[in-house]
């Protein structure tokens, strides 16, 4: 294999799923990240989500940009290809991919000096193009690779390591993605797995561009007092406005809550929503960005699937692309041949 | 110096100053195509401005029955109608010339040249009462003088009639302005003028085997031919026009007759960076995928073209060069470009280049590109320029092998990946440097990770010295090999000669037409690809002294040739043009002549 993987031991009466795989079969090469890092308790919810979802390994491209967090994709399914590109623009090479086979699951991972300061432009674009893939931001307000510095996320007086105060205000990829019409909008907190995993599994589903923001702590230069990054700070503030449950295609629906508002996904599948607050809109862009710019005011931090289009076009559809993947278009369909030169030849006269 | 024929019967150059926005341009493409339909081989520039509306432009055909393909660095007869530039444009023609301009305002202060013959016709009055419609006036004008030249030069009306008609077939009322207006100016013309003129047209039999074409139609059309999928871009002149055509002929040749979908992709992206980078992801993906930009353009891609080297993943890019640095003069032309593709970006990075030097060879060299850059997994640059990229040029047929199939390069398929076991990515198994790769979504031991940061053979993350030099040093292997795979130089060779010139793309024409003229034979090398190889080497050593001809200010190619090549630095002497105007042949054989001429004395 092409990187370190963990010893694969086969546990007698280990879970498998419909594929006949363990959990083991999702994971990826040993993480290296720092004891504690938020980013691996996304890798382990990631790998999860695909066993859950008993999605097919090799069917899935990983594609990451720069930073401890872009390395993630390097910890999960080690069976599917993945691509570490460069800094702040694996949000192109996704597309590229995406357009030659769209086929593919594709999971993007990134962090916020990835995605929101060398980044932003490609980040903007790929959310306006409605990619279909999951893009997953390991927000930790920090550079964690480069040791510490503020990124474009860090919070207003928040304070580094180092005691520096942080003076510039911040960008949300959420907020971000609202306004730039992002179909599938969520916030996420390593810290809670429970309410993760479904959104991994929902965001898989969606046929578009998937964003989910995770508050993701760096618990070496990020996790101290005055950090509005931390496990404490987000434990705290943490206000889950809707709860989030994924049910794949097939499966039976039991409503067990009171206020719930289904969603079908174009595959058949459905996320059930139990609004934890009966105030919120999902289905309404502005009423979203309001009610999480008022909450974030008072310093809360809004977590759930926040908004979801599942209408809207994707790349292809705009693109109105051939149902085959473009990779598998036999060479003779693509070639006009001899004949169309001749043609040619006389119109250019 | 042997002298080109004093007689100018199909041997001359007309060149029409203009303001931009005008609609010149179609006019001076009716005259052309009319010219070359009557047989006679001809070469049409356009040096305009970078602006929209407003600015001087010129568009300069040459007429040449010995079908020369560059600039000769005359001007037999100048259409001046942009009074802004009449001075210079009165300069600039070449001694027994002619002068035509709009005389519905005189201007004898300005076109006092005793030895060139001004010829006043009142295009503006006439064409203002014929025509109602301002803007049909302003376009007429075009028209009115192209009838005029017909006269003046004895171009065959009917032919000119015969084309108005074909474009404006579906547009009657246009068609009948079209051919007043063509009407007014030839008939003014031989009312008033000995006509035709001691420089002219007689029909010959010498183009009936080619077409009109410009590199980047050519250069899209190659694309299609070679199966690219995916195409990714950002506007930038002179690129642009590729891309367009990209689009059009899939439009024609690539959509399902049923369903009307796209067998294409073609992604404007939002800068350069992401161009590149949607090309790269395509390619890793399995697709054909390609970009068309300039020199800025260029600048912006290098990390991802260092990734791509590195992490071996193909990808074909045009470069459409122009002359730099920074913005420069985005619609002239040079070659400056060719230290910056050579080796685009940071770290050890070699790039492999091809030099087309006229449409023909983009059409041919954009196939090729694409099997070099699977064969190789690496990115392939072609190095046309705006010169050829842009200008129309006169083409022979363009022929197609229907059994061509596209070169993949060393891919396995997933009943390969079942039957060897394990697969290691970076691992030289056939000892040409190059490695085997898989597609994502291929089979599941097929998968490996792609990175940029440092990797062993098997495409894990190394920091180790001995595992990372292995691969750099692989690198180097398949460099090596590259130079073997990659289009030869074409050599021509003459019997005593001493002394050698080197050059590459759109440079050639100029330097074929020179070297005839000079009293001493000379061996002509014309490079078609860098990595140079033993060949190129060879050649200049086995001559006293070899011009390199040019056009950029700092001889980057004599810099390449002796950076790569161990060969003696004062035995290559620059022949240097980089006004942003193609290089003329006169240019070309007067810079041979003197120095051959010093040398000879000394
Ligand atoms: C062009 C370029 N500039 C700078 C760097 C250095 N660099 C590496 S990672 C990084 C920041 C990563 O921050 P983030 O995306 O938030 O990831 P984290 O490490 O916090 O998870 C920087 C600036 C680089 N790799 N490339
Ligand atoms: S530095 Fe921070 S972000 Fe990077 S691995 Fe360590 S804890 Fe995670
Ligand atoms: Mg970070």
């Amino acid at each position: 294999m092409s990187y370190l993987t963990k010893p694969k031991v086969k546990v007698s009466g280990i879970k498998k799923n419909k594929l006949g795989l363990t959990l083991r079969d999702y994971e990826g090469g040993m993480s290296t990240l720092c004891a504690g890092c938020g980013h691996d308790s996304v890798t382990a919810a990631l790998v999860r989500a695909f066993f859950e979802l008993n999605l097919p390994p090799e069917k899935a491209a990983k594609v990451s940009g720069i930073g401890c967090s872009s390395k993630t994709t390097a910890y999960f399914l080690s069976a599917s290809h993945g691509i570490n590109t460069v800094h702040g623009r694996m949000p192109a090479i996704a597309t590229g991919a995406n357009a030659a086979n769209e086929n593919l699951y594709f999971i993007g991972v990134s962090g916020d000096g990835d995605s929101l300061s060398i980044g932003l432009g490609q980040f903007a674009h790929a959310i306006r193009r409605n990619m279909n893939m999951l893009y997953i931001v390991e927000n930790n307000g920090v550079y964690g690779l480069t040791k510490g510095q503020f990124s474009a996320s860090a919070d207003m007086g928040s304070k580094a390591k180092n005691g520096t105060i942080n003076e510039q205000p911040p960008l949300d990829s959420v907020l971000l993605a609202l306004s730039l019409g992002g179909t599938f909008v969520a916030r996420g907190f390593s810290g809670d797995k429970d309410q993760l995993v479904p959104l991994i599994k929902a965001g898989l589903s969606h046929q578009g561009f998937a964003l989910i923001d995770v508050i993701s702590p760096c618990v070496t230069f990020n996790d101290h007092e005055g950090s509005t990054k931390s496990y404490a700070h987000t434990r705290e503030n943490f206000h889950e406005v809707v709860h989030t449950d994924f049910v794949p295609p097939a499966t039976e629906i039991t409503v067990e809550y009171e206020d719930v508002a289904p969603v079908t996904l174009h595959d058949g599948s459905r996320i059930v929503l139990r609004k934890t607050s009966p105030d919120y809109s999902m289905t309404t862009r502005n009423a979203a960005w309001s009610y999480i710019q008022d909450h974030h005011k008072k310093g809360e931090i809004i977590t759930g699937l926040l908004f979801l289009d599942d209408a809207a076009a994707d790349l292809h559809k705009h693109n109105n692309t051939v149902d085959q993947p473009l990779i598998s278009m036999p060479y003779d369909k693509l070639c006009p041949g001899a004949e169309a030169l001749n043609d040619l030849f006389e119109a250019l006269r | 110096m042997r002298k080109n024929s004093q007689n100018r019967i199909n041997d001359f150059v007309i060149k029409i100053a203009n303001v931009n926005g005008t609609g010149s341009a179609s006019a001076n493409t009716l005259l052309m195509k009319s010219i070359f339909q009557m047989g006679i081989p001809v070469v049409g520039k356009n040096f305009f401005p970078s602006n929209i509306q407003g600015l001087p432009t010129w568009y300069e055909i040459r007429v040449t029955k010995n079908g020369h393909t560059s600039r000769s660095g005359r001007v037999d007869i100048m259409v001046a109608m942009n009074a802004q530039t009449y001075k210079h444009d009165c300069a600039e023609v070449s001694p027994g010339g002619f002068l035509l301009y709009d005389s519905t305002w005189p201007r004898r202060d300005v076109l006092t040249r005793e030895d060139i013959t001004v010829l006043g016709i009142p295009f503006s009055q006439m064409c203002n009462e014929a025509f109602d419609d301002p803007r049909v006036r302003v376009l007429m004008k075009n028209i009115a003088y192209v009838g005029a030249l017909a006269t003046f030069l004895n171009i065959d009306c009917d032919v000119i009639r015969s084309r108005l008609k074909k474009i404006f077939a579906k547009k009657a009322n246009l068609l009948e302005a079209n051919l007043t207006a063509l009407d007014i100016g030839c008939d003014y013309a031989a009312k008033n003028f000995e006509c035709p003129l001691s420089i002219g047209v007689e029909t010959l039999n010498k183009t009936s085997e080619h077409m009109m074409i410009d590199g980047n139609t050519a250069a899209a059309l190659g694309c299609v031919y070679a199966g690219a999928t995916v195409a990714s871009w950002y506007p930038i002149t002179p690129s642009t026009s590729l891309i367009d055509a990209f689009n059009a002929f899939c439009e024609r040749y690539r959509k399902d007759p049923d369903t009307g979908q796209r067998r294409f992709c073609v992604i404007q992206a939002e800068e350069e960076l992401a161009a590149i980078g949607m090309v790269l992801g395509a390619s890793w993906a399995g697709a054909r995928a390609f970009t068309s930009t300039s020199g800025p353009g260029i600048s912006l891609m290098n990390e991802f073209l260092g990734f791509a080297y590195y992490a071996e993943i193909p990808a074909v890019v045009f470069n459409i060069q122009r002359a730099g640095p920074s913005t420069g003069l985005p619609t002239r032309t040079q070659q400056s470009d060719l230290i910056a593709c050579a080796y685009a970006s940071h770290g050890d990075t070699r790039h492999v280049l091809l030099f087309p030097s006229d449409p023909e060879e983009c059409f041919y060299f954009a196939v090729q590109a694409f099997d070099l850059a699977d064969r190789l997994q690496t990115p392939v640059i072609v190095m046309s320029d705006l010169d050829i990229g842009m200008n129309d040029w006169m083409c022979p047929r363009l022929t197609w092998d229907d059994t061509f199939k596209p070169d993949r390069g060393k891919v396995l398929s997933a009943e390969e990946i079942e039957r060897l076991g394990d697969f290691s990515r970076y691992e030289d198994k056939d000892g040409d440097g190059i490695c085997y790769r898989t597609y994502p979504g291929t089979h599941k031991r097929g998968a490996y990770f792609t990175r940029g940061s440092g990797h062993n053979q098997a495409g894990g993350y190394t920091e180790d010295p001995n595992e990372y030099q292995e691969v750099l040093d692989r690198l180097l292997r398949k460099w090596d090999h590259a130079g073997k795979l990659v289009p030869q130089p074409v050599v021509k060779r003459r019997k005593g000669a001493r002394v050698g010139v080197v050059a590459l793309g759109s440079s050639d024409g100029a330097v074929r037409e020179a070297l005839p003229l000079l009293d001493e034979p000379v061996d002509y090398m014309r490079l078609r690809a860098f990595p140079f190889n033993g060949k190129v080497k060879r050649f200049i050593e086995s001559h006293e002294r070899v011009f390199v001809v040019e056009q950029n200010r700092d001889a980057q190619l004599c810099t390449l040739l002796t950076a790569e090549l161990d060969v003696q630095k004062s035995k290559l002497i620059p022949v240097l043009h980089y006004n942003g105007f193609p290089i003329s042949s006169e240019h070309v054989a007067q810079f041979l002549y003197e120095a051959m001429r010093e040398e000879s004395v000394a």
